[in-house]
């Protein structure tokens, strides 16, 4: 593994790799000195061109607990707002000599263009691009789900809301279908991706008719502006139809958890009861996605780089 | 001063000479003599080629390209006529530009250069330009297009659809619904959604060029269809033709050979407008082309610098680069597979785009008394496409390391070699 | 290949072994064994059932997974990571360190620094199976089942039932260094 750009790159093998390594390394969480020396010496370069203060928090906690030097690059009130490409960013990390490029943008595609060009030597991690993918996510839910339920194969996993601009339901839907899972994808079908039936995963646009069969579901947030696009006729409708309330939570069965990539929009797709009762994983996931982070960054910068074995 | 051409194939047929004498085909036979002789063995002689749908950038952007450099690149792509299109900055949509632009290809001598009106002020969308004063201007305006964008309103579309008939203009229509296509990035279907890029669904194609259609027969006009890329596109133009109406077509040479698969590098090389369409679509134009639905081959070169290619695909320029390599596309896609024969080349190349555009001395068949527009080609031979070996100031070629077959030996203008032996020839018009 | 050890001197080196953890530190009280993956994760496991047997207390052995403190990770391409697993507190306690091959010392120094930042042991003491020499660092095994002059360029394989699906045995091979 060079780089984890798309959920897509990673076989079953790879997966729960990364997951069995996020496990062992869960523990060091649980200790007085949560430090490993491991990646001492290697430069993280977290490029954020999108603001998301979590997301940046969990990759920073996680190079930082393996002695990585961290450097924090946010798009905005630097060169690039003013005009500095892509390319010419990624060319003075370059010269910085960063081992790897943690990013965020909100095009599609970004860190793709930033692993196969020669702008870059290091690592690529996709923290998230635009509506397309977010690996990371969809490893510390597939961790989340497993250390709640078990081996992942034949498990149903509903994922409600707005599937055509979510990276999240992208990633989940590729990794959970690598782990066995079996996977629904819950929306009105105005926020179904064209094409959606050569994913591999059932559709539906009915939540009430899913509920009973999950064993986790995961809510994705929904944003009121797309009200006003007419993906869905108001607010109110949408949280009716496609929300998680006491009442469908109650119908789950006993077994089954809530997740949210966060961050959620409280009384849209979920209610407020939902996501602190007991069911609910989101601050679990929190957690796990140190650790999660952490697995990914020692498998692609803790062995001999391309660099180092050339 | 005469030239003899020897041994050519005219339009991959019989072999003959053929007796150019200033700037006109004077003889074809064998045996003939001139003060200039070229050897043409083995080489195939089409008429000069036209081309519908070029972006020449100057006035505005000539870091792209300009007259010269974008009619260099005609000349090496066997072209001696260009149509170049109206959005450059100022937009060509007064007398004055289209004036300017006109002159700069005449003094240049590489092609020549026909102007394309806008049908809209500054491309607005919002009212007519004065389509008459280019119309009766010394560029002699007949083809009006607000390409790059759609004339989407209704009625100004039919308004300039039937204005234009007072000079035999057409209307050359981007067919782009813009609501259907807002912040579009790449072919609408299940690629898009893998990919996370918004879809540009075909529908919004195809509706534009359905009720163009419809109005061009309703007022009894001419309509020419810009760069048509799905299979949907094909069928209704095919269906417009049926019915009688006075509808022409263009497909480009990037979309009879190209597809949306090669946008999962999410190299913006491949961005372009239209997108790159499925498997199916490129099939559906290529038949289309093949049963005359399909007019013409028109380029739709776009230069673009680099740094609009070298970036995140959302934030990259739509376009490629096409004059230099288009012959060679229609020969791999159309005549290889048997689709077309050189004859065939010669009219959706030449001749019905230079009557499309109304120019009376281009597209001629090579006939005595005609004017010497030539291009000498060898069908045998094969390159690997290097995008710095090009006369175009821009790189963005999407063919980069692909090997294609067909080389442009020599082009002339008006009886004067703009290429000869494969290069360029310095200051033709001396 | 040669073997050195089979299944009988094995369990006769453990055996001492075990006497000798115990002799040294009086009893079983206060005594942590950490083996380091996977064979002397194994080791440690019968080090353990072997005390229990001899004291009557019972008592559990761990395991040590080192690899993110080892020095030579960039030499390859990233390792999966092993259990570790400790049973107990190891703050004040005597923590002993099982291995099957001792040889530059280098997993002992990273199982140190592993250790280091788990608590802080009244002592660390080591025991190996096999001691084959050519140390790279001041390092030294308190038991030792067999010492074993080897050259460089040759290779001591150990072999276990529970990891190795075979008999238990130990032997030198030929091999590249």
């Amino acid at each position: 593994m060079k780089h984890l750009l798309s959920a897509a790159d990673l076989t079953r093998e790879d997966a729960i790799t990364i997951l069995d390594t996020a496990e062992e390394l869960l523990g060091v969480a649980k200790r007085p000195i949560k430090k490993l020396p491991t990646l001492r010496g290697r430069t993280i370069v977290n490029l954020f061109f999108e603001d998301s203060t979590r997301t940046r928090i969990s990759f920073e906690a996680a190079a930082k607990r393996l002695s990585a030097d961290v450097i924090n690059f946010s798009a905005k009130g630097s060169s690039v707002s003013k005009g500095e490409s892509l390319k010419d960013t990624a060319l003075t990390l370059q010269a910085m000599g960063a081992d790897a490029v943690v990013i965020r943008h909100h095009a599609s595609g970004a860190p793709h263009r930033l692993a196969h060009s020669r702008w870059t030597r290091g690592a690529v991690v996709n923290a998230g691009d635009g509506t397309h993918e977010h690996p990371t996510q969809a490893l510390l839910d597939a961790f989340t789900m497993r250390s709640r339920l078990g081996d992942l194969a034949g498990k149903n996993v509903t994922i409600v809301g707005d599937v055509l601009h979510s990276r999240v339901a992208r990633s989940n839907a590729l990794l959970l279908d690598t782990l066995g899972a079996e996977v629904t994808l819950v929306a009105p079908p105005t926020l179904l991706p064209v094409g959606v039936e050569s994913w591999p995963v059932r559709t539906s646009y009915d939540l009430d008719a899913e509920v009973e069969k999950s064993d986790a579901v995961m809510m994705l947030r929904v944003q009121r502006e797309r009200m006003n696009a007419s993906f869905f006729p108001s607010a109110r409708e949408y949280s009716r139809r496609y929300g998680l309330d006491l009442a469908r939570m109650n119908r789950l069965p006993d077994h089954a958890i809530v997740m949210h990539p966060g961050p959620m929009n409280r009384g849209m797709e979920i209610n407020a009861d939902v996501a602190d009762s007991d069911r609910s994983v989101i601050v679990e996931q929190v957690t796990n996605g140190v650790a999660v982070r952490m697995a990914v960054l020692y498998l692609l910068l803790g062995g001999a780089t391309e660099e180092e074995t050339a | 001063m005469s030239t003899v051409i020897k041994g050519a194939r005219i339009l991959g047929e019989q072999v003959a000479d053929l007796l150019i004498e200033d700037g006109v085909i004077t003889q074809i036979g064998s045996g003939l003599a001139g003060d200039e002789s070229i050897d043409a063995t083995d080489l195939i002689a089409l008429p000069g080629l036209v081309d519908l749908h070029t972006h020449l950038r100057e006035p505005g952007r000539e870091d792209a390209e300009t007259v010269l450099t974008g009619t260099r690149a005609a000349a090496r792509g066997g072209f001696t006529c260009v149509f170049a299109m109206a959005n450059t900055e100022p937009v060509a949509d007064t007398a004055g530009v289209v004036e300017q632009v006109w002159r700069l290809g005449r003094e240049h001598g590489y092609a020549d250069v026909q102007p394309i009106g806008a049908v809209t002020v500054g491309l607005a969308g919002e009212r007519l330009s004065e389509l008459g004063a280019m119309a009766d201007s010394a560029a002699r305006v007949r083809v009006f297009s607000d390409d790059g964008k759609c004339v989407s309103d209704a009625v100004l579309m039919r308004r300039a659809l039937e204005y234009v008939k007072a000079f035999d203009g057409v209307i050359a229509q981007h067919a782009q619904e813009p609501r259907l296509t807002e912040g579009a990035q790449m072919n609408e279907g299940p690629l898009s959604g893998e990919l996370g890029l918004t879809g540009w669904p075909a529908v919004a194609e195809e509706a534009i060029i359905a009720r163009d259609v419809l109005l061009a027969e309703h007022v009894g006009s001419r309509l020419h269809v810009c760069h048509l890329s799905t299979r949907g596109s094909v069928e209704i133009v095919r269906w417009a033709k049926s019915r009688g109406i006075d509808v022409t077509a263009e497909v480009t040479p990037h979309h009879l050979l190209l597809d949306d698969e090669l946008v999962r590098s999410y190299d913006p090389i491949y961005k372009v407008n239209p997108p790159l369409r499925s498997k199916d679509d490129v099939l559906a134009v290529r038949e289309g082309l093949a049963d005359g639905t399909i007019d013409i081959v028109a380029t739709d070169h776009a230069p673009h610098p680099m740094e609009d290619k070298e970036c995140e695909w959302q934030a990259a320029a739509f376009g490629m680069l096409g004059l230099e390599t288009a012959l060679s596309i229609v020969q791999k896609t159309m005549v290889d597979t048997g689709a077309l024969t050189w004859a065939r080349v010669a009219e959706v190349m030449s001749a019905t785009p230079a009557r499309i555009g109304r120019v009376a001395h281009h597209g001629r068949p090579l006939a005595v008394g005609e004017p010497a527009h030539i291009v000498l080609y060898d069908p045998t031979a094969t390159r690997v496409v290097e995008p710095s070996d090009t006369a175009s100031l821009s790189r963005n070629t999407p063919y980069a390391g692909m090997e294609l077959p067909g080389r442009v030996v020599a082009t002339f203008l008006a009886g004067r070699p703009t290429v000869l032996e494969g290069r360029l020839v310095e200051g033709p018009t001396q | 290949m040669s073997i050195v050890m089979d299944a009988t001197d094995i369990s006769r080196a453990l055996t001492r072994i075990t006497h000798e953890i115990l002799e040294r530190n009086r009893d079983a009280e206060g005594v942590v064994i950490l083996g380091i993956p996977t064979r002397g994760d194994e080791l440690a496991q019968r080090i353990a059932a072997k005390i229990t047997e001899v004291e009557g207390t019972e008592i559990r052995a761990g395991s040590l997974d080192v690899t993110l403190y080892r020095d030579d990770l960039r030499l390859k391409a990233p390792r999966a990571l092993l259990k570790t697993d400790v049973p107990e507190d190891i703050d004040d306690r005597v923590v002993v360190l099982v291995d099957d091959v001792l040889m530059s010392g280098r997993t002992i120094r990273a199982a140190l620094d592993a250790l280091s930042e788990l608590g802080r042991p009244r002592a660390v003491q080591l025991a190996v199976l096999v001691d084959r020499g050519h140390r790279e660092l001041p390092i030294r095994a308190d038991f030792v089942g067999k010492n074993l002059p080897t050259s460089k360029s040759e290779r001591v394989r150990v072999r276990l039932r529970e990891t190795d699906d075979t008999e238990d045995q130990v032997s030198i091979e030929e091999g590249a260094a």
